[in-house]
């Protein structure tokens, strides 16, 4: 039984079904993120004068982030390309591209959460407050050594940008210690919210990921039998790889830069 | 790359993307520019947020101004939205009026509260 | 860079396409197994049917839950008759002696709403009905994703039974009430609510796979000659759901991540600074905002609203056309306001918030919009009352349960207005008034439109009618114990009863009565707390009058009265022009469809009732001038929508 219009395109509208579903399904994820994006703006405007963070993320390591996604954008589109060209080969190569800078986004993105989640945030006994990276965490011997610094305000960790940071190795003994938090989730609700918007971006990588890698890895068969179902295939998967893209381009600035 | 290969039993049809014969290395050089384009709105974007004397308020809007303006050629060259139907541009278009909608109806009902009251 | 140029052979028309890459594998030959005839199905068909019992059951599960809350609430501390014991062994300290305490009280009462709205009403009418219904009505062969059909009802039955499970965990269900407001749904210290955002996450997948489905096959499968405006209006209805469906839940699926979050990242999205449990300060970041939570809830909830009232207010509007045997009045004006309803429906919803603070200019704005709101609804409502005028109306049980909608949903949305209103609203709100309207609008609403649609489609699943005795008097039965259940629950809203109060408010009017004895205004009277045992009475009977229907399903499938025609209602639409039960692909020839849904009585016709896909002039014997014109024009229209599409194909199997 074959269901009309799958392949061919329905002639008042112009689009095959599955373009109709790619962009009803993007409408919804728009709103998913819309939805994310509208507490982001929500809880920035709601929060005390001087507590939003500025430049508590890794700047180089989100711009790579961001040239490697919008690389992986474009050999999307001329993977797609390579298929309406009857090019198979270059599909596949441009495809393995596209993986490949997909595995670099998570990793490098991987990296990121462990460097926040090794961060730390130590409220000493005597109302300093020592914040830095975590060197080593002796429990024999009763301290912990960060790599970091020691401010006398906690307002002076928020912004980031404006001041010159020194850092040096300092050991705290556990008894000066008042109490310790990472810098993940649970810190702050500007952590919160990069945790969450970027772990779902990052699913959605994923997934987007193992979608194309199932076409790279089994699409020669249909590639044999009926190119032109694969070629939609890949242009509606490769729509979704632009629209994880679209959704990092917003992401960055604002979670980034501003 | 021209692909005039012959089959054994049927003529060869040159490879079309609607009617037109696909020209790839044309493809090619449009992605490079539009790859460039991508870098320089990133390097606005860092740019700006590195501008000493403003307030963090006012960089935020002119970089997401850049980011849309990013997202705009993304959305119209590498998903083709500028070659798309009336379809597809109706629905965005109603998607867009209720993101709007969710962002903004929200936003105006945390900044409206009786005087003297707060809002959380 | 690879250069080699693979031989590949050129693109082929699906016609040359191998058998192979079928995907169904129906050979002629060889029928599917069990499993993939009736579980692994994609045919939507099958699907509409597997989404249609399992909401019956959850329907019914939702109905025990609120027997058992009602008895709590005419009955507060007294163990339940019956099942009491049976409570006590399965969930253990909650249900006490057979009691049910304040913290099951509030599961039940969370999850009555959960399952009636999310796993019973939405799959019943929009999937199982719209899988079912729209592919036939518009000529199609299927959805136009049939697996993402049928991992959309996996991922519901899942949500089912990830919702089902809850109540057995430790702690139990969810009990933070339908809306699941943070703080108090994070700081219960259960994991029942865990359990709630994992099934909302799956339901609401299984929402979306649902929705892109439906808006794609009306979009592109429609037979030729079926153009927007001669689609039935159950089709039209659907579409609108969809869309609702489509762009509404997301916001709520990031608000269940970020409670999710709060819950087991101890994360502070809804949790404000200086919130205190238990007397003490949380040991959380805070900075978060409640509000966000009830705004991004409220986003879906509204439009969800019209989820569960649009669906059934296409299966009356053609129970009503097919039984008054006369054209819909007003079919244009049902369509734009159809259009308009679901579009407004997104702008509406903090009249759900009057309470939390808002200032008069918000407030204001959204009482405007769901003052205006009211008046596509109106519209909607007339046309279908003017509809019956001057009709030859057949009572049959489906036209029964479709004219009883009427007055119900009537009822319902006026009751409404006061609520919509924020200066009365203050007075209304959380109180019993509002479940009154709600229910008023689902229970003898909805409801009763899927009991009509039930009636209505169940001999074109089956090829046998359900017994006309029975349906009459399940009909009577739950249309007079539905109103005796909430017709009573309007006046004690007003009187000041506040909804999810576990003892019916026993507490509450003892506390207020006995501050400055009787004097005091907002005591409970007696009067007002003794009709808590009439409607549980009333709530009884009206559990038992469903065993008729559940009697008269199974019965019917095996011993009705067989249809003699594959038309037994003898009505225009395109699903009555299949064979019964409709084989897998549904129509022995695509159709082509000639004129507009509800061609009944139509002047100089032998018959009363045109079907779509009858040629024009067919059994005509003397066209008048003004009908050959007419044909015509329609014949032209008809050549035109043909010579733009592929050539209507024999179906392959």
């Amino acid at each position: 039984m074959d269901i009309p219009y799958a392949i061919q395109p329905r002639p008042d509208t112009g689009l095959y079904n599955a373009k109709v579903g790619i962009w009803l399904f993007l409408a919804s994820e728009v709103m998913l993120f819309g939805g994310l994006f509208s507490a982001y703006v929500l809880l920035r405007v709601g929060a005390d004068p001087g507590t939003w963070p500025h430049g508590w993320q890794n700047l180089t390591l989100g711009t790579i982030n961001t040239v490697v996604l919008a690389l992986s954008a474009i050999t999307t589109l001329l993977a797609w390309v390579a298929c309406k060209a009857g090019q198979f080969g270059r599909f596949r190569f441009f495809h393995a591209c596209t993986l490949l800078f997909a595995l670099a986004f998570a990793i490098i993105h991987l990296n990121e959460y462990h460097e926040d989640l090794t961060h730390y945030e130590i409220h000493l006994t005597s109302g300093l407050i020592a914040d830095g990276h975590m060197v080593e965490n002796n429990l024999k011997e009763d301290y912990v050594t960060i790599e970091g610094r020691t401010v006398n305000d906690e307002k002076l960790l928020y912004d980031l940008r404006s001041q010159t940071i020194k850092e040096s190795e300092i050991k705290i003994p556990r008894t000066e210690i008042a109490s310790m938090e990472s810098y993940g989730p649970w810190h702050n609700t500007y952590m919160a919210l990069d945790f969450t918007m970027t772990g779902l971006h990052l699913l959605h990588v994923i997934a987007g990921s193992v979608v194309i890698g199932y076409l790279w890895l089994f699409g020669r068969k249909m590639w044999r039998t009926d190119p032109e179902r694969f070629t939609n295939r890949v242009e509606v998967s490769g729509l979704f790889w632009h629209f994880v893209d679209l959704v990092w381009i917003f992401l960055f600035p604002v979670l980034y830069l501003t | 790359m021209s692909d005039s290969h012959e089959t054994k039993t049927t003529a060869a049809q040159p490879p079309l993307h609607d009617g037109h014969p696909v020209d790839f290395n044309a493809y090619l050089r449009r992605c490079g520019f539009i790859f460039v384009g991508i870098l320089c709105a990133i390097g606005m974007m860092l740019w700006i947020s590195y501008l000493p004397g403003h307030t963090w308020a006012l960089k935020s809007a002119l970089i997401l101004v850049v980011a849309c303006a990013n997202a705009f050629v993304v959305a119209g060259f590498l998903m083709h939205l500028l070659s798309e139907k009336k379809m597809i541009y109706t629905l965005l278009a109603v998607t867009v009026f209720l993101f709007i909608g969710l962002m903004g109806l929200t936003l105006y009902a945390m900044q409206d509260f009786p005087a003297g009251t707060q809002m959380h | 860079m690879d250069t080699t140029v693979e031989q590949f052979p050129p693109f082929r028309q699906p016609e040359d396409a191998p058998h192979a890459h079928d995907d169904h594998g129906q050979h002629e030959h060889h029928e599917p197994g069990f499993w993939s005839k009736y579980i692994f199905s994609t045919d939507h068909k099958v699907i509409g049917i597997q989404y249609g019992f399992t909401a019956l059951c959850f329907l019914l599960f939702g109905l025990f839950l609120m027997l058992m809350m009602r008895w709590q609430i005419a009955h507060p501390g007294t163990p339940v008759p019956v099942i009491g014991p049976l409570l006590a062994k399965i969930l253990g300290n909650v249900a006490a002696g057979g009691v049910i305490s304040s913290e099951l009280y509030n599961s039940f009462g969370a999850m009555h709403g959960t399952i009636m709205v999310f796993l019973g009403i939405v799959p019943l009418a929009f999937a199982a009905f719209g899988n079912y219904v729209v592919p036939l009505m518009i000529g199609a062969v299927d959805m136009a994703f049939p697996r993402v059909n049928l991992a959309s009802y996996q991922a519901y039955f899942l949500g089912g039974l990830v919702m089902t499970v809850s109540f057995f965990i430790p702690g139990g269900a969810a009990q933070a009430g339908w809306t699941s407001y943070s703080p108090l749904a994070t700081t219960i210290p259960t994991h029942g609510q865990l359990f709630w955002i994992i099934g909302m996450v799956l339901l609401i997948s299984s929402s979306l796979m649902g929705a892109i489905n439906f808006i794609a096959t009306i979009i592109q499968l429609r037979a030729p000659g079926m153009t927007w405006m001669r689609l039935p209006w159950f089709v039209w209805t659907q579409f609108v759901t969809a869309f609702l469906l489509l762009l509404a839940f997301p916001p709520l699926e990031a608000a269940c991540v970020m409670q999710f979050m709060d819950n087991v990242a101890h994360t502070s999205f809804f949790l404000p600074t200086g919130l205190a449990v238990g007397g003490q300060l949380a040991h959380i970041s805070g900075g978060g905002s409640p509000l966000l939570w009830q705004h991004l809830f409220w986003f879906l909830g509204h439009p969800e609203v019209y989820v569960l009232i649009l669906p059934a207010m296409g299966i009356v509007c053609e129970i009503i056309a097919n039984n008054t045997r006369k054209p819909i009045w007003g079919y244009k004006s049902l369509v734009y306001s159809v259009l308009s309803l679901g579009f407004l429906s997104f702008i509406v919803w903090a009249h759900h918030m009057y309470l939390t603070g808002m200032g008069t200019a918000i407030s204001t704005f959204f009482q405007a919009t769901t003052m205006i709101i009211s008046i596509p609804s109106v519209i909607i409502l007339t046309c279908l009352f003017i509809s019956l005028w001057g009709g030859s109306i057949r009572f049959n049980t489906p036209m029964l349960f479709a004219l009883a909608f009427l007055p119900m949903f009537g009822i319902g949305g006026l009751t409404g207005l006061p609520l919509g209103f924020n200066v009365s609203d203050v007075h209304l709100h959380d109180t019993y008034y509002i479940i009154a309207h709600f229910h008023y609008i689902v229970a003898p609403g909805t409801i009763f439109a899927l009991f009509a649609g039930i009636y209505y489609w169940f001999p074109k699943m089956t090829g046998r009618m359900m017994n006309e005795f029975w349906g009459r008097v399940h009909f009577w039965c739950s249309l007079i114990f539905m109103n005796l259940v909430f017709m009573p629950m309007f006046a004690q809203g007003m009187a000041g009863m506040l909804r999810r109060m576990s003892d019916g408010g026993a507490n509450y009017s003892a506390a207020v009565n006995s501050r400055a004895g009787a004097e005091v205004i907002g005591g409970l009277s007696n009067d007002i707390m003794a009709l808590h045992v009439w409607i549980l009475w009333a709530a009884i009977s009206l559990g038992i009058a469903q065993i008729p229907f559940i009697v008269n399903v199974f019965w019917s499938m095996k011993h009705g009265e067989k249809v003699t025609s594959d038309n037994p209602w003898n009505s225009t639409t395109l699903e009555w022009q299949t064979p019964t039960p409709p084989p897998h692909g549904n129509f022995t020839h695509t159709p082509t469809v000639y004129r507009g849904p509800y061609e009944y009585s139509v002047p100089g016709h032998p018959r009363d009732f045109a079907p779509q896909n009858e040629p024009l002039g067919g059994s005509h014997p003397t066209p008048s001038p003004q009908a050959e014109h007419g044909k015509q024009l329609a014949e032209d229209e008809n050549r035109k929508t043909q010579n733009a599409m592929s050539h209507p194909k024999e179906i392959k199997h």
